[in-house]
């Protein structure tokens, strides 16, 4: 097995390395430790952080590439001490984990759990006749020898799923119980009680529910996905489950890279015009003005397009298609930073217009202390909670934003799984009587999903790190 | 004032300048004038003298920035920069690749798109802030708090699902309104009523919580209280106090799109089959006409300018302790 890093897997794990490395900064920071305790002992905050956790888990999985190894050539082949052979093709962690799901095509289109074809075809019977009819799948619900019984295969299917989940749930639950009761020096049934009727200070009750019900949601998903094609196939018969899964990446990768990538920029250039102001701030504004006047999706359309120009002359300096859609997303990344930067820019450059008037940075400059060591030592960790709200509230302004933008083309590869694109192929669909609804559905419910945990949990963090609105709302 | 806004328009320059450097190194620079023909004849292998025959015909034969051939002043007029860019200053935005005038298509096509801005704009307006004075008028109630989390989950709907699902609606199930087209005159309200619902609701979320907060930073104010204490009803609080208080910030984010609006929404326009500004656009972009893309880019920056300076304008019309000087 060859490990393979693409351009934004190595971003992500970037992300990764900051995000670990920020917690533990904050962990050691009252200031900033007490915000995050706020939305740890936040009901809703906790809820939607276990989806969250679900959505990022898969993404994670489906970050780690590599490919698979040929067999072995016979062993009395011409070289053995050849280097061992590749597979081209790129597959991650995710892939590899659901092989049923991507490798069971069907032909066309079919119905979430059909056990037949969605168009008719014709069908030789075995004693030679040919009768125009919804031919039997080659996977969805094979093993039932008569497709009547499907109901009961999938309820006791479902079944089955549903004790694996509360299983699972369940060792989680006694494991944190447990350690939760040895921390505390306790009795297992006194913990279990705080926790029944939602005493404990952390809301252990709400995120314990919410793992429940989304373990259990899994594998139930994950024992019918077995069998069926829960949500359907598309035109070309692809699982329509495991595209919306795939789709979680991109989501994730353009929601979280695109702030990465103005990240540096807006913080940098945002502090500076506000700390030395003249003519520094005038070319800083004058910036982010000119950027802000050109609508962004025409800039974002007009640097596609280049690339894509620009991607057709070099066609021999990208290996793979995956790479290729790879390079795409990250350039996407890249321009919707460059027209996302300006926002967080000037509310930094506020911040700082005031935080330099403040009497322990006057201090420190009196003190002869250099204006690089202020911006680094007074300025930036007094803006970090800023940063952090426009961060975790941008993020699912910009998953959003990649559907629209795959919608017409200007967006990820459209090789790439994507709700987007999943939405731009649906729409022919819809027009097909009768109608084919299951693609639009899968990618609305893992959107809505994630856009809606992601809203939920902005605002329990805005709530906590904005002193101004606390009580508020 | 008249000073103040002649020196904002002066201030306009400089950025409008930086706009249109920046469309020039995007669309000409890094796209060179042969790359555009060889997308535009559509082959891989194009002939040489089909590329030069196609430049000559839209007019990007000239150099870039400089023209050592001519003389004179030609020596910088007759470059692709001037030509292409220059002009645009004076609005005279060219033709596009496929020959027909931009200036006379935007004029033409920025009617449709005002007669779905504009509705969607003043009665989603009056809407979201009827409902958010509802939601603040029962305000640390259930319905509240119920309320709140309708918004939320409404704001994280993707605007393409609520376009699919009043097509699907309107159109397919109930054939109230056709899905898509336009019609010129009075009998275009068919076409237009679909949208503006779409854009209205699509738009309730964000919008109304928007509102919500602003009406409830204003009702924590002392006036508030004193105007309770005097034995006003907490309606007529609410309706005469927070709402005309709550003016100015309402006030500032609808001037700044208004200018815009003749823009359209491409994803709406491109939808319903409106023809439109926005769908002119999109249509400009998966042509790859660059020229008319660069047009509408330098349109949404003057546009934008704009806005902001009636934001600035608009201040001093509501509020008169602001003054431009």
């Amino acid at each position: 097995m060859m490990p393979v890093v693409l351009w934004t897997d190595a971003l992500v794990f970037l992300l990764l390395a900051l995000a670990v490395g920020f917690a533990l900064y904050a962990s050691r920071h009252e200031h900033l430790r007490a915000p995050w305790r706020r939305v740890a002992r936040s009901r809703v905050g906790m809820g939607a952080l276990v989806v969250l956790s679900f959505y990022v888990l898969i993404g994670l999985l489906d970050t780690l590439h590599f490919r698979l190894p040929l067999a072995d050539p016979a062993p009395g082949a011409a070289n053995p001490s050849a280097e061992r052979r590749f597979a081209p093709e790129v597959l991650s962690v995710f892939d590899y984990w659901a092989r049923p799901l991507r490798q069971r095509q069907e032909k066309t289109y079919s119905a979430p759990f059909a056990t037949h074809l969605f168009v008719k075809e014709a069908i030789t019977q075995p004693d030679g006749s040919v009768v125009r009819d919804f031919p039997r799948l080659q996977y969805g619900g094979r093993h039932l020898k008569d497709p009547n019984q499907r109901g009961w295969d999938i309820f006791g299917t479902a079944l089955r799923g549903l004790t694996e989940g509360l299983a699972v749930w369940g060792l989680i639950t006694l494991q944190v119980l447990w350690s939760m009761a040895q921390r505390r020096g306790l009795a297992l049934s006194a913990v279990y009680e705080e926790v029944r009727d939602g005493r404990t200070e952390l809301p252990w009750r709400t995120a314990l529910g919410g793992l429940a019900l989304m373990l259990v949601l899994g594998f139930v998903a994950g024992e019918l996905a077995l069998k069926y094609h829960i949500l359907g196939t598309d035109k070309v018969g692809e699982d329509v489950f495991f595209q919306a899964l795939k789709s979680i990446r991109t989501g994730l990768v353009i929601g979280t890279l695109t702030t990465l990538v103005m990240l540096p920029a807006a913080v940098l250039l945002g502090i500076m015009a506000g700390y030395f102001r003249g003519w520094v701030d005038d070319v800083i504004q004058y910036l982010y003005t000119t950027l802000n006047a050109i609508p962004s999706v025409l800039l974002i359309a007009a640097a596609i397009l280049m690339l894509q120009v620009y991607m057709a002359n070099n066609a021999d300096q990208f290996e793979s298609l995956v790479e290729r859609a790879d390079l795409r997303l990250l350039f996407l990344c890249l321009i919707l930073g460059v027209t996302s930067w300006t926002g967080l820019c000037r509310l930094l450059r506020g911040e700082a217009l005031k935080l330099r008037e403040a009497d322990y940075v006057q201090a420190g400059a009196a003190l002869g202390v250099g204006h690089f060591a202020i911006l680094g030592r007074h300025i930036l960790p007094n803006v970090l909670h800023i940063v952090l709200i426009t961060l975790v509230l941008d993020f699912s302004g910009l998953v959003l934003a990649e559907a629209v933008l795959s919608y017409i083309n200007i967006g990820v590869d459209p090789t790439m799984n994507s709700w987007g694109n999943m939405i731009n192929s649906a729409r022919l669909e819809l027009a097909r009587d009768p109608v084919v609804w299951w693609s639009l559905a899968a990618a609305f419910l893992f959107m809505f999903t994630l856009v809606l945990a992601a809203n939920l949990f902005a605002d329990v963090v805005r709530d906590a790190f904005d002193p101004r609105l606390r009580g508020a709302r | 004032m008249s000073a103040y806004i002649l020196r904002r328009l002066l201030y306009a320059v400089p950025i409008l300048i930086g706009v249109n450097l920046l469309t020039f190194v995007l669309f000409f620079v890094l796209n060179s004038p042969d790359e555009m023909a060889r997308m535009q004849l559509g082959e891989k292998r194009v002939t040489a003298a089909a590329i030069s025959n196609w430049k000559q015909e839209h007019g990007y034969d000239r150099p870039l920035l400089f023209n050592d051939k001519a003389t004179g002043l030609a020596k910088v007029t007759d470059t692709i920069f001037f030509q292409r860019s220059v002009k645009l200053f004076a609005f005279d935005f060219g033709s596009s690749d496929d020959g027909r005038n931009i200036g006379y298509d935007i004029s033409q096509r920025m009617w449709p798109s005002l007669a779905i801005a504009v509705p969607v704009l003043l009665v989603g307006l009056a809407i979201n802030i009827s409902l958010a004075l509802f939601i603040v008028f029962f305000r640390a109630t259930y319905l509240d708090l119920g309320a709140v989390v309708l918004l939320v989950a409404m704001m994280s709907i993707s605007g393409l699902f609520y376009i699919i699902g009043g097509q699907f609606l309107m159109s397919k199930m109930f054939h109230l309104v056709p899905i898509s087209g336009y019609d010129t005159g009075i009998e275009a309200w068919k076409f237009l009523i679909l949208p503006v619902i779409v854009g209205v609701v699509g738009g309730v979320g964000s919008g109304v919580r928007w509102y919500r907060t602003l009406f409830l930073e204003e009702v924590s104010k002392d006036y508030v209280r004193t105007a309770r204490a005097k034995g006003l009803s907490e309606r007529r609080v609410l309706f005469r106090h927070v709402l005309g208080n709550a003016l100015i910030p309402i006030l500032t984010g609808v001037v700044v799109v208004l200018p815009l609006l003749f823009m359209g929404s491409l994803i709406t326009e491109s939808f319903f089959g409106i023809p439109g500004l926005g769908s002119y656009t999109i249509d400009a972009i998966s042509n790859q006409d660059f020229a008319i893309v660069r047009a509408m880019v330098f349109l949404g920056a003057v546009l934008y300018i704009l806005g902001l300076l009636l934001t600035d304008i608009s201040y001093t019309l509501v509020d008169p302790r602001v003054r431009l000087q």
